[in-house]
């Protein structure tokens, strides 16, 4: 019995035959890498009075966008949620709309 | 640490949309009052005029906003918003303390400006970008502001 011949268990380079995995899943759908568009832009100062510059992270029902969906990173998802917070208190941004 | 007397504040408030410009005049100069009685200065008042609220205050569908940028101690601040609560023409306000964040933001900045600087000179290039260089702006990429999914 030799180990090295067919390595049914193991997690060698030649285990996964690419092709065939690609065929059964639909899903190789492309997703573009998501970048912090405040660090992209070298945008230091997010403030609540920019609602042109908030807007895009606040969807239709007025929620925060979540960091995984747009990618912002911590600091700077910090730093927008404050802004939305006042933004918010000054009937800039909704709390809710349904 | 900025002493007591040397922080400054962001006020903004709403007035109802049918307000004048003689009350909007009275509004800032009773603010203006109170504010150099307590050793304060405002440095600069913008008026933005009539916007539409995104949601109703008081009845209100739309509001005069006023934004005013106070230098002064948190015990004039306090007043203010005291005086801001029992006037009857405004309908909402708020006190943003900004200097802090002024200074984070301007660290940031000249912190960035000289590292590539810094970087540019190791390159042997002139420390500023020069017009013309690099790669010309993509307006394609300008405002791509949507995102993949929508809520998830």
């Amino acid at each position: 019995m030799a180990f090295g011949h067919s390595r049914t268990g193991g997690r060698g380079k030649g285990d996964k035959k690419s092709g065939d995995k690609a065929q059964g899943q639909r899903r190789t759908l492309f997703r573009r890498r998501k970048v912090c568009k405040f660090c992209a832009d070298k945008i230091d100062d997010i403030n609540y009075k920019d609602v042109k510059l908030i807007g895009p992270f606040v969807p239709e029902r007025g929620k925060v966008l979540p960091r995984r969906i747009s990618g912002t990173c911590a600091m700077h998802q910090r730093k927008l949620q404050t802004a939305i917070k006042r933004a918010r208190q000054i009937a800039l941004i909704p709390y809710v709309t349904d | 640490m900025a002493s007591v007397g040397h922080r400054q504040y962001e006020l903004v408030y709403i007035l109802p949309p049918d307000t004048t410009e003689q009350q909007v005049a009275d509004v800032h100069d009773q603010l203006a009052a109170v504010v150099s009685r307590m050793n304060g200065a405002i440095e600069k008042t913008e008026n933005w005029g009539r916007k539409k609220l995104a949601y109703e205050i008081a009845h209100h569908k739309e509001g005069v906003y006023v934004v005013d940028v106070i230098n002064g101690g948190g015990e004039l601040m306090k007043e203010v918003d005291r005086r801001l609560r029992v006037m009857d023409q405004v309908i909402r306000h708020m006190i943003v303390r900004v200097d802090q964040e002024k200074k984070v933001v301007e660290r940031t900045r000249s912190k960035r400006q000289a590292e590539s600087e810094r970087r540019r000179v190791k390159r042997g290039l002139p420390p500023v970008r020069q017009p013309g260089e690099g790669r010309p702006i993509d307006l394609d990429d300008m405002d791509d502001d949507h995102f993949e999914q929508a809520e998830g």
